[in-house]
């Protein structure tokens, strides 16, 4: 389903696509340094200044924002209108629409920096945002949602391309996940009380936090993945029969996980119970991702010698493959009891976050600012040193948080020989610091390979044959 | 039907979507609002005071439950280190509920009661004054900022609406009931008819002369948990 022939460029809208990777790259910059400054503040709390503004507990929800939907929000934006275009040889549908996503989507994000370290927040994990950007939010997406069916609508092929299925399936599932989540009663212009309370609202708040990780950072990263490997790869996917099988299956499996983030809470446990038999179900459309991924690769293995960027889709591949072995493990009940609530979970969440979702932003990246701007990558060395530091400063989270979370997870339950709990709280958070160093330090080496993509990708945007008819 | 029709047509796909995203949601999800089951009957539960809801809008402002979870689970270390296992009783007027999903600082479900006020006042002055291994923040601007209760009232309404039982004399009555709670020896009466003679009074902040945001934030610490008569609680099969 490659697509050997490539029309002029100007039948593309690539302006926003441009203005999208930009605004990519700065996000991943800004959330990534946030991202280590929290894991510092947790090696050495001094580095919360007595600042409000800077406090743990308000820049941890702007981390996370910043990383999934400023960062994550971009790549998914530049690409899924890069991709729709493409595949569909057809000019986006509209560029009001289209202007309206760019600027709707960075005032959203702007705002989330502003309102956070103020300390303006709905108090829900992973959708902090106050009702009047919620309101934004939903504007920006309904238009989005318009723009890609609409670009669907002209396309010159008669068969949805696999890609632009997983892009619809994230663009509608995070649709309703985001206005069921986000029901509440305002009080003033600020502030809201969610409309659901205790039970009720754990359960909706994981359905829609796992399906963020479900949707948002996988089907659609999925999606991306269907359109950049084989590109990158010069060879078809690998198997299209699996990619019907496990698209189904992924969105269909995804939506039932949720609640394996509330074993043995007040949830009633058949919830729970059925959370976990789907999470590990999901492993099976989860490997199935993987390894049309890999698969695709056939015949052109040698490659990986000579090309950076499909190093980056590769162990990008392996990491989702990774993660999602891992999570299905962690729903399982017994394994969940020694693991909720420690670093395991954090760590985890960033073998998924930054070795699949950043790491496979990063190739797309790769591939198409060259593209859009009509030149070479300045420095294949580069790309080779940003992939070295990225995969080095993910090893170093990961196993930190292993480590720390699994000791705390045993540390917590310890009995000593008369019955007595062994260790107090504060004994578990002392032996915690050594771990918290060592990811501080490999989130700053993540953090630094970023900083070598700012340079590179510069370097090529500058290089650009005339760069201003272009821009 | 062949795959090759769903691919060739949008609207088809897009409400095939829908559908197969729909199930597990609302299998897993509606059902709570309607088995009897899900919320134990338990005696001692109670809308939180004035004092205490802005103390947890505090809470919430400064993100305390990405570090504290309000979830005790029932295993032996866990009821031994906090007290006894979670009920959904005892967050069932809580929007947003604030269960937690990660222990960097111990579970805060039934931390009323366990140390005095003027621990607290302390602990959130600079932490590692009491506890050397602390990795929490200092919050020094609560017992700075004066706290804003103008909209007490408003807020309590809100909550009526979306099913927090409040009464119209709680409405009626919240600034009085704010400022009994939080100022010592006042005439708090009609504040513990109310709310019932759980209620803690205390100088929360160790500042006697004005309300701050400190003596919301403790007043809520200081009841979490206590509400609920487990002496009179037995498990039910859910």
């Amino acid at each position: 389903m490659v697509h050997a022939s490539t029309p002029p460029l100007e039948m593309y809208d690539y302006g926003v696509i441009k203005k999208f990777s930009i605004m990519a790259i700065i996000y991943a910059v800004v959330g990534f340094l946030v991202g280590d400054l929290l894991a510092w503040q947790l090696t050495f709390p001094d580095l919360n200044f007595d600042s409000p503004y800077l406090s743990f507990g308000r820049l941890r929800p702007l981390h996370t924002s910043a990383v999934i939907f400023a960062f994550g929000g971009s790549v998914l934006f530049a690409t899924s209108y890069y991709v729709v275009q493409r595949t569909c040889k057809a000019r986006l549908f509209s560029s009001a629409l289209t202007n309206f996503t760019f600027w709707g989507w960075n005032i959203i994000v702007l705002a989330v920096v502003i309102t956070y370290p103020l300390g303006l927040s709905q108090g829900k994990e992973y959708a902090e945002t106050i009702w009047p950007i919620d309101v934004l939010i939903t504007l920006v997406w309904v238009a989005y949602f318009i723009n890609f069916v609409g670009t669907l609508a002209k396309r010159k092929e008669k068969h949805i391309y696999v890609a632009n299925w997983f892009y619809l399936a994230f663009i509608i599932t995070v649709a309703v996940l985001h206005l069921v989540n986000n029901a509440a009663v305002p009080v003033n212009w600020t502030d809201s009380y969610s409309l659901y309370s205790g039970v009720q609202d754990a359960m909706i708040q994981w359905w829609y936090g796992h399906n963020a990780v479900g949707f948002f950072l996988t089907a659609a990263f999925l999606g991306l993945m269907y359109y950049f490997v084989p590109k990158q790869a010069e060879r078809p996917v690998y198997s299209y029969r699996l990619s019907i099988v496990h698209f189904w299956a992924i969105i269909f499996l995804y939506i039932w996980a949720g609640p394996h983030h509330l074993h043995y809470t007040a949830l009633p446990d058949w919830a729970s119970t059925l959370g976990a038999t789907f999470s590990i179900m999901l492993l099976l459309p989860s490997w199935g991702g993987m390894i049309n991924g890999i698969m695709t690769l056939s015949g052109a293995w040698h490659k990986l010698r000579t090309d950076p960027v499909l190093r980056f889709f590769i162990i990008s591949l392996s990491f989702y493959g990774m993660s999602t072995f891992e999570g299905p493990m962690m729903s399982i009940k017994a394994v969940n009891a020694l693991s909720h609530y420690t670093d395991w979970t954090i760590g985890h969440v960033h073998s998924g976050a930054l070795g699949w979702v950043a790491m496979v932003s990063f190739g797309a990246l790769y591939h198409m600012v060259p593209r859009l701007y009509g030149t070479t990558i300045y420095s294949k060395g580069l790309i080779n040193l940003h992939f070295w530091l990225s995969t080095i400063g993910v090893v170093l989270y990961i196993t930190a948080m292993w480590i720390s979370g699994v000791m705390q997870g045993l540390m917590w339950r310890a009995y000593d020989e008369f019955g007595n709990l062994t260790y107090s709280f504060a004994e578990t958070v002392a032996a915690m610091h050594p771990y918290y160093l060592i990811r501080s330090v490999g989130g700053l080496v993540f953090l630094l390979g970023s900083l070598v993509m700012v340079y590179n990708v510069y370097k090529t945007i500058r290089q650009a044959p005339d760069r201003a008819a272009r821009a | 039907m062949k795959h090759d029709t769903i691919e060739k047509s949008i609207p088809l796909m897009s409400i095939l979507v829908v559908l197969v995203i729909s199930i597990g949601g609302l299998v897993e999800i509606v059902p709570l609002f309607y088995l009897d089951s899900v919320i134990e009957k338990v005696e001692g539960m109670r809308p939180y005071t004035p004092l205490e809801l802005k103390g947890r809008d505090i809470y919430l402002r400064e993100g305390c439950y990405n570090c504290h979870s309000q979830m005790i689970r029932p295993f032996r270390d866990e009821t031994e280190r906090y007290g006894h296992y979670s009920l959904a009783a005892e967050s069932q007027y809580d929007h947003p509920f604030q269960w937690g999903s990660k222990r960097t600082g111990p579970d805060l479900a039934r931390v009323g009661g366990k140390y005095s006020s003027l621990w607290h006042q302390e602990h959130m002055r600079r932490p590692r004054n009491l506890v050397p291994e602390s990795v929490m923040p200092n919050y020094p601007w609560l017992e700075k900022n004066s706290l804003d209760y103008a909209d007490i009232a408003k807020r309590m309404e809100v909550m009526q609406t979306i099913g927090v039982p409040y009464s119209a004399s709680m409405i009626q009555n919240a600034v009085a009931d704010l400022e009994a709670q939080a100022i010592p020896d006042s005439e708090s009466d009609a504040l513990l008819e109310r709310y019932g003679d759980k209620v803690v009074l205390d100088d929360f902040d160790g500042d006697a002369k004005r309300i701050t945001e400190l003596d919301a934030l403790v007043a809520y610490l200081q009841m979490l948990g206590t509400l609920v008569d487990f002496s009179a609680y037995t498990a039910q099969e859910r």
